[in-house]
C-alpha cells in the first residue's frame, strides 16, 4: 500500500490533529504508524485509541451526520430528469448535473449505521445503551436494512462514497449489488448507477406503487439491462424497449434516458448502448418525440464536438434520426432560437446539428431556410451561424454537395462582402470547404464569388486575408488551365507579399495555397521559376522553418509540389547547400525534400557538377547526424539508387564511410550502416563493384557476433541482400563458412533477427544447398521447428518454405521424420505449422514419398497425431491439386475411418481433406470415390457447431463440383420440405449454395411435380 | 445467437442477389405456408423457362417440336414466367 509507506516515513503524523482535512490525509486505521518494536496487538490498540481520541478530527465522508460540512464532493448530482432549468434560463449549454445541482447532504439518518461502527464512534464510558421501548418498531423495512445502503432510501436523492479503509465500507462495497431484483445478474454495477437505478432495489412492493411508477421502474429495469447486462440480456431488453416504446411514451422514456446520457462517468460502451436505445425508440416514437426535440438536442449537441470520433458519429446518428422522426419544420422551429444565441459555443453546436439535419433530410429542403438565415438583417450572429451551417454541410457530406453546390454558394455569396469581419472570414472558409468537397468539379457554381474573393485579397489584411487565401487555394484547382493561370498570377502577388508575414498561421496557409496553385495545370514552370522560386526559397528555406514540425512538413510538401513543375535540377540546385548546413534539423529537411523529389522524378536531370555536390552533401549529412533516423537512410538510398551507374566513382568513399560507421560504438549507427548496405547493394552490383561487396560481406560476417538484436537483424539483412545480388557461388565469405554461423542465430527469439536469418537460410537452401553437408541441414531443420510457431506470419511462411527446400536438397525421409515427430507436441500453432510443412515437403518431393509415412502415422492411437495427419493431408491435397487423382483410392479408407469417427474434429478435418481432394480431381474420373465420401459426409449436416458444419458443407459443395449438381441434389430434395425446421434448415443451406453456384445446371434435375399446374409440361415435348 | 443473426443476414444478402434462394420457411406443405411453397415452385418453373430460352439449342428444340417460330416460343415462355403456377388461390380453396 503506497500511502502507508509515506506515513511511516513521517513520524510527526502520529496522533497529531491535522490542519487540513482532506480525505487523503486521514490516518487510515490500518496504517497508524507503529514503532518497529511494537507488536501487532499494540498496533491494534493504537488503532482503536486513535479512533476514540480524535473522533472529531476525522473528516471521513461517512461521518457527515456528525459534522454536516458541505463540500462540493459531498453533493450528489441532481436527479432532475433533464437540465430543463438550465435550458429555460436560456443556457443552451447543458451543464453537468453535478455542477448545476444544489447540495444535498448525503447519508440521511444514522439509524443506518451498523452497531459496531456506532460502538467505535461513540465513547464507551459515561454512556449506556438503552433498550428500545417495548412497542418500538423500526421504520426501516427489512429489505432496506438488508441492503444498508443509505442511497436506497425512498427519497433516492443521493449516494455515498465511502472511505475505503473503514471496516464499514469493506462491508458496503460488497453491497453494491450486481443483482437487482427483477433484473438478474448484471455484468457490473457502478457506483454512479446507484443514483439512477437505486430505486429498483429499494424493496417497495409492486402493489403499493402507482401505474406511472410501475412503468418507470419497468423502463429503468430495461435500461439497466441494456446498459449493464450481458449481451443476450441486452438484446431482449432492447427489443422490449423498442416494441413498447409507444406504450411507455416519450416523456417516461426520455426523462430516464437523457440524464443517464449526461452522466460524466459514462463509458464509451455505455454511451454507445444508450445511443442505440435512443435510435430505436426514436424510430418507433416517430412524431411523438416532438415535445422532447429540444431536450434531446441539448443533450446530444455537445457530442457533435466531442474529442472522440465515435462520440461525434453517434451524436450525428441521433440527430439524423431525430430529424427524420420530428420532421424538418419542427426541427427548424426548435433550433431557430439558438441560431443567434449570444454564446458562441451554442451557435457552433447548433450549426453542426443543422448540418446533420441537412444531410439527413436533404439539402434542398433546408436551402430556403438557410437563405433566409444568411441574409438575416437582424443580427450578424445569425448570418455567421447560417454560413457555418453550410460549411459544416460541406465537411459532412463531401462530394454529395455537388448537386446543390450552386444553391449553397449563392446562399452565402453576399456574406463575402458582409460588414462584419467574422462573417466574411467564415464565409470564405465555407466557400473553401465547399470547393474542397466538390473538387475537381463545380467551378461554374463559384463564378459569382470569384470577383469578391479576388477583390477581397487586395482589401483585407490579417486573419480575414488568411481565410480568403485559403478559400482561393481550394478554388484554383477546380479551374480550367487558362483561368487557373490568370487567377494564380493575380493571387501570387499577395502570396509573395505574405511570405514575409510574421504570423505562423498565415505562413502555413500561404504554403498550402502555393502548393495548390503549383499543382494546377495552367500554371507554367517558367512562371514559377521566374516569379515564385526566388522569394519562396528566400523566405521558407531558412533554418527556423525546420524547427517547427508542421512548418517543416508544409515546406517539404510544397517544395516537392513545385519540383513536379520546375524539375529536379532546379530544386536540388537550390537545396544542395542546405545539406552542409550546421543545423541538423535543417539538413534533414533538405535530405527529405531531395529524397521525395528524386524518388518521384528520378535523377536524370542532375548535372555532373550537381551530382558531385549532392553526393558530397548527403555523405556529410549522413556522417554528421546525431540522431539516427530513417530520413537520412532513405534519402541516401534513394539518391544512390536514382543515380545508378553514376554512383560508381563515389562508391569507394561511401563504402569506407559505411565500414567506419559499422565499427561505431553506438548501436543505432551500426544498424543504420548495415541498413544502408541493404539499400545500395543492387547499385554496387550494377556498378561492377563485386569485390567491394565481397569485402563488405566478410566484414558483416565478422560482425555476426553482434549483441543487439536490432543491429544483428540489419546485418543479416545486409548479408542477404549481398547474397541476392552476387549469387550463392560468388558469395564472400563462402556459403560453407557462412551457414554454420547462422545455425545458432536461428535460435534467437527476436523477430527481426528471425525474419532475416530464415530468409537468408531459405535462400541458401533454395539456391545453394549443395555447399553444405546434409547433417548441417538436419541441424537447421531442428532449429526451424521452433520457428513454425513464430508470431509473425512472414517468419512462419519462410520457415515452411525452407523445409520444402531442405527436403528437396537432402531427400524427404529425414525431414519427414522430424516433422512427424513434431505432430506429437502439445502446442496447436506448432502442429498446424508442421502440418503445413509436411504439405510443402510432399509438394516439393512428390506425394508418394510422403504419403506412406504419413498414413502410417495415423495408426498412432492419439487424438493430436491423428488430427495432425488429417490436417497435413488437407494441406497436402490443397497444394498438389490435380496430382491428387492418383492418390484418391489410397487415402479413401483412411478418410472413411476419419469421417465416421466419434470425434468432431476428426470429421471436420476429414471433410476439409475431402474438399481439397474433390476440388483437385474435378473431371478426372474419381466420381465413384467422391460419391462414397458424400455418403459419409451427408449424415454430418445436422452438426451445430459452426466450425464443423462449415467444413462439412464445404466438403459437400466441393463434391458437388466434382460429381455434378444433380447427384448432390438427389440427396437434398428429401430434406427441403421436411416437417421439422431443424431438418429443413441445413438442407436449404445446401440448396441455396447449389443454386447460387449452378442454378442453370439444376434445371434438368428439379423433381417432377404430380399436380398438373406445377408440372413442367415443356419437358414432355419430344421430337 | 449471434451466429443465427449472421446467417440470417447472409441469407438476406444472398436473396437480394438471387431471387431463387430459399430458406427453411419455404415449406412444401399446403396450408398456412401455401404461398411460400408456391414461391419455390414458381422459381423452379421460372428457372426452367429461363434455361430453355437461354440455351439456343433448347429453344430450337422446342420451336421444332411445337412447330412455332423460335421468337414466338421465346415470348410464350417469357409470358409464362408471369404466373407459372397459375393465378394465386385463396386459402379456402385448398
Amino acid at each position: 500500500m503506497a500511502p502507508s509507506r509515506v506515513k511511516e516515513e513521517s513520524p510527526e503524523l502520529d496522533l497529531k490533529p491535522r490542519a487540513r482535512k482532506r480525505r487523503w490525509d486521514v490516518v487510515a486505521p490500518d496504517t497508524i504508524p507503529v514503532k518497529s518494536e511494537e507488536d501487532l496487538e499494540s498496533k491494534l490498540e493504537a488503532k482503536l485509541e486513535s479512533v476514540e481520541a480524535v473522533p472529531k478530527k476525522r473528516s471521513r465522508w461517512d461521518e457527515v451526520e456528525a459534522t454536516p460540512r458541505k463540500s462540493r464532493w459531498d453533493q450528489a448530482p441532481s436527479l432532475e430528469a433533464t437540465p430543463t432549468g438550465a435550458a429555460a434560463m436560456g443556457m443552451q449549454t447543458p451543464l453537468h448535473p453535478s455542477v448545476s445541482a444544489g447540495g444535498i447532504p448525503m447519508a440521511t439518518g444514522s439509524g443506518l449505521l451498523p452497531d459496531e461502527e456506532l460502538d467505535r464512534l461513540l465513547p464507551s464510558e459515561g454512556y449506556i445503551i438503552l433498550e428500545p421501548p417495548a412497542g418500538y418498531v423500526p421504520i426501516v423495512t427489512p429489505a432496506r436494512k438488508l441492503m444498508q445502503t443509505p442511497a436506497q432510501t425512498g427519497s433516492g436523492s443521493g449516494f455515498m462514497m465511502f472511505d475505503e479503509n473503514t471496516a464499514v465500507s469493506a462491508g458496503m462495497a460488497k453491497q453494491i449489488p450486481t443483482n437487482i431484483p427483477g433484473v438478474g445478474e448484471l455484468q457490473y454495477f457502478k457506483q454512479e448507477d446507484m443514483k439512477y437505478f437505486g430505486k429498483l432495489a429499494d424493496g417497495s412492493r409492486e402493489s403499493e406503487l402507482s401505474i406511472d411508477e410501475l412503468k418507470q421502474r419497468k423502463i429503468l429495469r430495461l435500461l439497466l439491462k441494456v446498459k449493464n447486462g450481458t449481451p443476450p440480456m441486452r438484446k431482449t431488453a432492447l427489443r422490449q424497449l423498442t416494441d413498447n416504446a409507444r406504450q411507455f411514451g416519450a416523456p417516461a422514456l426520455f426523462d430516464l434516458i437523457l440524464p443517464l446520457l449526461m452522466e460524466r462517468t459514462l463509458e464509451d460502451q455505455e454511451r454507445h448502448l444508450l445511443v442505440k436505445v435512443i435510435d430505436r425508440i426514436l424510430y418507433k416514437l416517430d412524431d411523438m418525440v416532438r415535445p422532447f426535440t429540444h431536450k434531446i438536442l441539448v443533450v446530444v449537441e455537445p457530442m457533435l464536438i466531442d474529442e472522440d470520433y465515435y462520440a461525434r458519429v453517434e451524436g450525428r446518428e441521433i440527430i439524423a434520426n431525430l430529424a427524420k422522426a420530428a420532421g424538418l419544420a419542427h426541427m427548424i422551429a426548435t433550433m431557430r432560437p439558438d441560431i443567434d444565441h449570444v454564446d458562441e459555443y451554442v451557435r457552433n453546436t447548433t450549426s453542426r446539428a443543422f448540418a446533420v439535419v441537412a444531410s439527413a433530410l436533404g439539402v434542398p429542403a433546408l436551402l430556403p431556410f438557410l437563405k433566409a438565415v444568411c441574409s438575416s438583417k437582424k443580427s450578424w450572429q445569425a448570418r455567421h451561424t447560417g454560413v457555418k451551417i453550410i460549411q459544416q454541410v460541406a465537411v459532412l457530406m463531401g462530394c454529395a454537395v455537388l448537386p446543390h453546390l450552386k444553391g449553397l454558394v449563392d446562399c452565402i455569396a453576399p456574406c463575402l462582402t458582409d460588414e462584419q469581419a467574422k462573417v466574411r472570414t467564415v464565409t470564405s472558409l465555407a466557400l473553401g470547404a465547399l470547393a474542397e468537397a466538390a473538387a475537381p468539379y463545380g467551378i461554374e457554381s463559384f463564378d459569382s464569388v470569384l470577383e469578391p474573393l479576388w477583390l477581397g485579397i487586395r482589401r483585407h489584411r490579417g486573419k480575414g486575408l488568411a481565410a480568403f487565401l485559403k478559400c482561393i487555394g481550394f478554388i484554383i484547382p477546380l479551374m480550367d488551365p487558362e483561368y487557373a493561370n490568370y487567377y494564380t498570377k493575380e493571387v501570387m502577388v499577395i502570396l509573395i507579399r505574405e511570405f514575409n508575414s510574421p504570423d505562423e498561421e498565415m505562413k502555413k496557409i500561404v504554403l498550402r495555397v502555393v502548393q495548390q496553385c503549383a499543382s494546377t495545370e495552367g500554371v507554367t514552370a517558367q512562371y514559377l521559376r521566374d516569379e515564385l522560386l526566388p522569394s519562396f526559397f528566400k523566405s521558407f528555406w531558412v533554418r527556423r522553418m525546420a524547427l517547427d514540425r508542421r512548418n517543416y512538413r508544409q515546406v517539404v510538401d510544397t517544395t516537392v509540389e513545385l519540383a513536379q513543375k520546375v524539375g529536379v535540377a532546379e530544386i536540388v540546385e537550390r537545396i544542395v547547400d542546405v545539406l552542409k548546413d550546421e543545423s541538423e534539423a535543417y539538413r534533414k529537411m533538405g535530405v527529405e525534400t531531395i529524397e521525395k523529389v528524386v524518388a518521384a522524378l528520378g535523377a536524370t536531370d542532375i548535372s555532373e557538377r550537381l551530382e558531385e555536390r549532392l553526393i558530397d552533401g548527403i555523405l556529410f549529412a549522413f556522417q554528421e547526424q546525431t540522431i539516427e533516423d530513417n530520413i537520412l537512410l532513405n534519402g541516401f538510398g534513394t539518391v544512390v539508387n536514382a543515380l545508378g551507374l553514376r554512383t560508381k566513382p563515389y562508391l569507394s568513399q561511401i563504402v569506407s564511410t559505411i565500414l567506419w560507421r559499422l565499427n561505431n560504438k553506438s548501436a543505432t549507427v551500426r544498424q543504420q550502416s548495415a541498413d544502408l548496405i541493404t539499400r545500395i547493394a543492387v547499385v554496387m552490383n550494377n556498378c561492377g563493384e563485386d569485390v567491394l561487396l565481397g569485402k563488405l560481406g566478410v566484414v558483416l560476417y565478422e560482425y555476426l557476433g553482434e549483441e543487439y538484436p536490432e543491429v544483428l537483424g540489419s546485418i543479416l539483412g545486409a548479408l542477404r541482400s549481398i547474397v541476392t545480388v552476387v549469387g550463392i557461388s560468388e558469395m564472400q565469405p563462402p556459403i560453407r563458412d557462412l551457414l554454420p554461423r547462422l545455425t545458432p542465430i536461428l535460435r534467437n527469439r527476436h523477430e527481426k533477427v528471425q525474419e532475416n536469418t530464415i530468409d537468408l537460410v531459405g535462400r541458401i537452401a533454395d539456391r545453394g544447398a549443395e555447399y553444405v553437408s546434409a547433417r548441417e541441414w538436419m541441424r537447421i531443420c531442428f532449429e526451424l521447428l521452433d520457428m513454425l510457431k513464430a508470431h509473425k506470419k512472414g517468419i512462419r511462411r519462410a520457415a515452411n518454405n525452407t523445409f520444402g527446400y531442405i527436403a528437396k536438397a537432402i531427400g524427404p525421409q529425414d525431414v519427414l521424420v522430424t516433422l512427424l515427430n513434431n505432430l506429437r507436441v502439445q502446442e496447436r500453432q506448432s502442429r498446424v505449422c508442421t502440418a503445413v510443412a509436411i504439405g510443402i515437403v510432399a509438394e516439393t518431393c512428390a506425394p508418394f514419398t510422403v504419403l506412406p509415412a504419413l498414413m502410417n502415422e495415423y495408426r498412432v492411437p492419439e487424438l493430436n497425431v491423428q488430427n495432425g495427419v488429417l490436417k497435413s493431408l488437407s494441406f497436402l491435397f490443397e497444394y498438389i491439386g490435380e496430382m491428387a487423382k492418383d492418390y484418391v483410392y489410397a487415402v479413401a479408407p483412411l478418410l472413411e475411418d476419419a469421417l465416421i469417427d466419434r470425434d468432431q474434429v476428426h470429421r471436420q478435418t476429414a471433410a476439409t481433406v475431402v474438399k481439397h481432394i474433390a476440388l483437385g480431381c474435378i473431371g478426372l474420373g474419381c466420381e465413384d470415390t467422391m460419391v462414397h465420401m458424400l455418403n459419409l459426409l451427408m449424415p454430418n449436416i445436422f452438426e451445430t457447431s459452426p466450425h464443423v458444419i462449415d467444413r462439412i458443407i464445404d466438403g459437400i459443395e466441393a463434391i458437388r463440383n466434382c460429381v455434378g449438381v444433380g447427384i448432390v441434389m438427389n440427396y437434398t430434395w428429401a430434406g427441403l420440405f421436411h416437417s421439422a425446421r431443424k431438418v429443413r434448415q441445413p438442407y436449404w443451406r445446401l440448396y441455396d449454395s447449389a443454386y447460387v453456384q449452378s442454378a442453370d445446371a439444376m434445371v434438368p434435375y428439379f423433381p417432377q411435380m404430380e399436380e398438373d399446374e406445377y408440372r413442367r409440361n415443356e419437358l414432355d415435348v419430344w421430337i | 445467437m449471434a451466429d443465427k443473426l449472421r446467417a440470417q443476414q447472409q441469407l438476406e444478402q444472398l436473396q437480394t442477389r438471387y431471387v431463387g434462394v430459399g430458406h427453411a420457411d419455404t415449406t412444401k406443405q399446403y396450408g398456412s405456408h401455401f404461398f411460400s411453397q408456391l414461391e419455390w415452385l414458381s422459381n423452379v418453373q421460372r428457372d426452367s423457362l429461363a434455361a430453355y430460352i437461354g440455351h439456343p439449342a433448347m429453344l430450337e428444340h422446342f420451336s421444332v417440336a411445337l412447330n412455332e417460330p423460335q421468337e414466338r416460343v421465346r415470348v410464350q415462355f417469357i409470358d409464362k414466367m408471369i404466373q407459372p403456377c397459375g393465378p394465386p388461390k385463396d386459402k379456402e380453396e385448398i
